[in-house]
C-alpha cells in the first residue's frame, strides 16, 4: 500500500532521510512478522522432527513389525503398537457413534425447536462447556461415572446380552467400571459441545428462503431438517465432526483416568485397554531404558500421522464450505 | 389429500423431533451433572488452607499453594512468550500475505496445531529441552504451554484484523503513514478488543492443560519458584492426587478441579464480554 519512492532528488534531504528511515523500519517490521509466521511452521516441523528422531531407535529395532505386534513388555523390551492404536481407534469411533447423532440432535433442538428466549443461554452454555479442561471429565469419569456404571448399568448389559451371539462377546466379562466402553462414553460427552456448536453454526447459515419454500410445499418439520437443512449443511457437519474426531483421537486426560491402561486387545468393550495418548501419559516418566522411551515416542508419531490425516481432511472440508459461502455472498 | 400418508409423516416428524429433544436433554443434562458434582465435591475441599499450604504427603493436611503458584508462573511465562509471536504471525497473515501461498501453508499448519493432540507438544518439548538440559524444568513446561498459546492467538488475531475495514488503512496511508505505522497505530488499535479476546481464550486453554506438562515440568511436592527445576502445576497435581488411593488427596483433587474450572469459565465469560463490547462499538 505504501511503497515510498525515494529516488526523486528534488526532495529536501531531511525528508529523504525520513522517508529512508521509514522504509527501513517498514522492512524491519515486515521481516519481524514474517519471522513470527515462520516460527509457527517451524514449531510444526519441529514436532515432526522431534518425534521421528525420538522414535528412530524403536523403528530401527522393530522395523515394520512395530505396527503389527501386540506385545508390550518392558521387561523383555519387546514393544508393538497394535494395542494402543486399536484402543485409540475403537474408543474414538465409539465416541463418535454416540456424539454425532446426539450433537446433531442438540443442534436441531437449538435451531428449530428451542423457544427463542432459551436459544442464547443454551447456546452460550454449550460453547462454555467446550472449554472445560479434559482433566475435569477424567476425574468425573473416574469417581462418579465409573462406580455408577459398574454398580447399575454394566451388570445389566452383561446379563441382557449374555445369550446373543457377537454381543455377548462385546459386552462380556467382570464389570470393572473402567474400560474401553466407559472411556468412549466420557469421550463422547467431551466432544459433544464441539459437534453441536459447529453444527448449529452451519445450520444457521442455511438461507431461510429454502426452509420456507419446503414448508410451503407442505413438508413436516422433520422433513425440512432431514431433507433440506442437513443436506445443505452436510460438508460443515462432516468437517465439524472430523475436528471433534481429531480431538477424540488425541485426547489424553479424559481417557487416561478411566481406560485402565492394559496393553492388550480384548474382545469385550468392558475390558481395560489403553490408547496411544493414555499409554504415553501413564508410562513416559516411569519408562526405563532408551528402547522403552523410544517406543512410546514412536506410538506418538503414529498418533501424529493419524491426527494429521483427520485434521487435514477436516480443514479441507471447511475450506470448501468457506469458498462456497464466499461465492454465494458475492 | 392422502390423510393416512400425512398422518404417518406427521408421526415420523414427531418421533424424530422428540428424539432430538431427548438428545439435547441427554447432552445438556450430563454436562450439568458434571458441573454439579464438581461444585458439590469441590466445595467440600475448598478452604483458605488450600491457598496457603503446600501439597501434603498422603494422610496429612495441606493445600495446593505450590501448585497454584506453579501454574500461574508457567502460564504467565507461556503467555509472555507466545502472545507476541502469535500476534505478529497473525498480523503477517492478515496484512502482508493475505493471498500468498506462504500464508496458505502457515494458516493450514496453524489450524492443525490448534487441534493437534497436546501430548505430542509435550513430547516435542521433552526432546527439545528436557533431554538437552538433562532434567525436567519449569522452563520446559512454559515452552510447551507457549506452543499451545501461539495457534489460538494467531487465529483470533488474523480474524480480527480481517474485520478492520480497509477504508481505515487507506485513510491512514493517504496521510503518508508508512505501512508498519498504519498496522501498529490504526489496525492493531481498531482490533484491540478482539485480540485481547484471543489472548484470554489462550489463557483459558492452557490453564487446564495437563498432558504437555506431565513430562516437561513434571511435578514438585515442595514450594519452588526455580525456573530451572521441576515445578508443580494444578493439573499435574490433580492427576497425581486423583489416581492415588488416599481420601485426603482426592478431596484436594476435587477442590483443584473446581478452581481450574472456575478460572477457565470466568476467562471464557470475560472473553465473551470483550467480544460483545467490540461488536457493540
Amino acid at each position: 500500500m505504501v511503497d515510498i519512492a525515494v529516488s526523486d532528488m528534488s526532495i529536501p534531504s531531511d525528508r529523504l532521510a525520513a522517508a529512508r528511515s521509514f522504509s527501513r523500519s517498514d522492512a524491519r517490521f515486515r521481516a519481524l512478522t514474517a519471522t513470527a509466521a515462520f516460527i509457527v511452521v517451524a514449531a510444526f516441523v519441529g514436532i515432526i522432527i522431534a518425534l521421528v528422531s525420538g522414535s528412530w531407535l524403536a523403528l530401527k529395532t522393530f522395523g515394520f513389525g512395530f505396527l503389527t505386534t501386540e506385545v508390550w513388555n518392558p521387561v523383555t523390551e519387546r514393544f508393538g503398537a497394535v494395542a494402543p492404536i486399536a484402543g485409540t481407534l475403537i474408543t474414538s469411533s465409539l465416541a463418535m457413534l454416540v456424539a454425532v447423532p446426539v450433537g446433531i440432535g442438540i443442534a436441531i433442538f437449538l435451531t428449530e425447536l428451542c423457544p427463542s428466549s432459551l436459544k442464547r443461554p443454551v447456546g452460550i452454555a454449550i460453547e462454555l462447556l467446550a472449554g472445560i479442561p479434559s482433566i475435569i471429565y477424567g476425574i468425573w469419569g473416574l469417581f462418579v461415572f465409573a462406580p455408577f456404571f459398574q454398580a447399575t448399568i454394566q451388570p445389566r448389559l452383561i446379563e441382557w446380552f449374555a445369550n446373543i451371539p457377537l454381543l455377548q462377546d462385546l459386552f462380556a466379562g467382570p464389570p470393572y467400571g473402567i474400560g474401553m466402553f466407559t472411556a468412549s462414553l466420557i469421550l463422547s460427552i467431551m466432544i459433544l459441545p464441539f459437534i453441536s456448536a459447529v453444527t448449529r453454526d452451519v445450520f444457521d447459515t442455511v438461507p431461510a428462503v429454502i426452509k420456507e419454500a419446503a414448508y410451503g410445499l407442505g413438508c413436516t418439520k422433520w422433513e425440512v431438517m432431514w431433507q433440506i437443512i442437513l443436506p445443505y449443511a452436510r460438508i460443515g457437519v462432516v468437517g465439524g465432526s472430523m475436528l471433534a474426531l481429531g480431538r477424540a483421537l488425541g485426547e489424553t486426560m479424559a481417557v487416561t483416568f478411566v481406560i485402565g491402561n492394559a496393553h492388550r486387545i480384548n474382545e469385550s468393550l468392558f475390558a481395560p485397554a489403553t490408547t496411544i495418548s493414555a499409554a504415553i501419559a501413564n508410562e513416559f516418566t516411569e519408562a526405563v531404558g532408551d528402547l522403552y522411551l523410544s517406543s512410546l515416542i514412536a506410538i506418538g508419531l503414529v498418533l501424529l500421522c493419524i491426527s494429521f490425516i483427520v485434521l487435514g481432511l477436516a480443514q479441507y472440508m471447511i475450506a470448501i464450505l468457506e469458498r462456497r459461502a464466499g461465492g454465494r455472498s458475492q | 389429500m392422502n390423510r393416512g400418508l400425512y398422518a404417518r409423516r406427521r408421526f415420523t416428524s414427531r418421533v424424530f423431533l422428540t428424539l432430538s429433544v431427548l438428545a439435547a436433554g441427554f447432552g445438556i443434562g450430563s454436562l450439568a451433572l458434571i458441573l454439579g458434582t464438581l461444585i458439590t465435591r469441590g466445595l467440600n475441599g475448598v478452604s483458605l488452607k488450600m491457598f496457603v499450604q503446600m501439597t501434603p504427603p498422603p494422610g496429612s493436611d495441606g493445600g495446593l499453594a505450590n501448585a497454584i503458584v506453579g501454574s500461574l508462573i508457567m502460564s504467565a511465562l507461556a503467555v509472555v512468550v507466545g502472545t507476541p509471536i502469535g500476534i505478529l504471525a497473525g498480523t503477517y497473515l492478515a496484512e502482508y500475505g493475505r493471498h500468498t501461498r506462504i500464508s496458505f501453508v502457515v494458516r493450514f499448519v496453524n489450524d492443525i496445531l490448534l487441534s493437534a493432540p497436546s501430548i505430542l507438544v509435550g513430547l516435542f518439548v521433552y526432546e527439545l529441552f528436557v533431554i538437552h538440559m538433562g532434567h525436567f524444568s519449569a522452563i520446559a513446561g512454559a515452552a510447551a504451554l507457549a506452543v499451545l498459546v501461539i495457534p489460538v492467538v494467531v487465529r483470533t488475531t488474523e480474524n480480527m484484523l480481517l474485520l478492520v475495514p480497509n477504508t481505515l488503512r487507506e485513510a491512514a496511508a493517504a496521510l503518508g503513514t508508512p505501512r508498519s505505522f498504519v498496522i501498529r497505530t490504526v489496525t492493531w488499535r481498531a482490533a484491540r478488543a478482539g485480540i485481547l479476546t484471543g489472548i484470554l481464550l489462550a489463557i483459558a486453554r492452557i490453564s487446564g492443560e495437563t498432558a504437555p506438562l506431565l513430562f516437561t515440568a513434571l511435578n514438585n511436592q515442595f514450594w519452588s519458584t526455580d525456573l530451572n527445576a521441576p515445578m508443580a502445576s494444578l493439573p499435574a497435581v490433580i492427576f497425581q492426587f486423583a489416581m492415588s488411593p488416599y481420601e485426603d488427596w482426592h478431596r484436594l483433587a476435587w477442590a483443584g478441579a473446581l478452581l481450574i474450572t472456575c478460572t477457565v469459565l470466568s476467562l471464557s465469560i470475560l472473553a465473551r464480554i470483550f467480544e460483545s463490547r467490540r461488536l457493540s462499538q
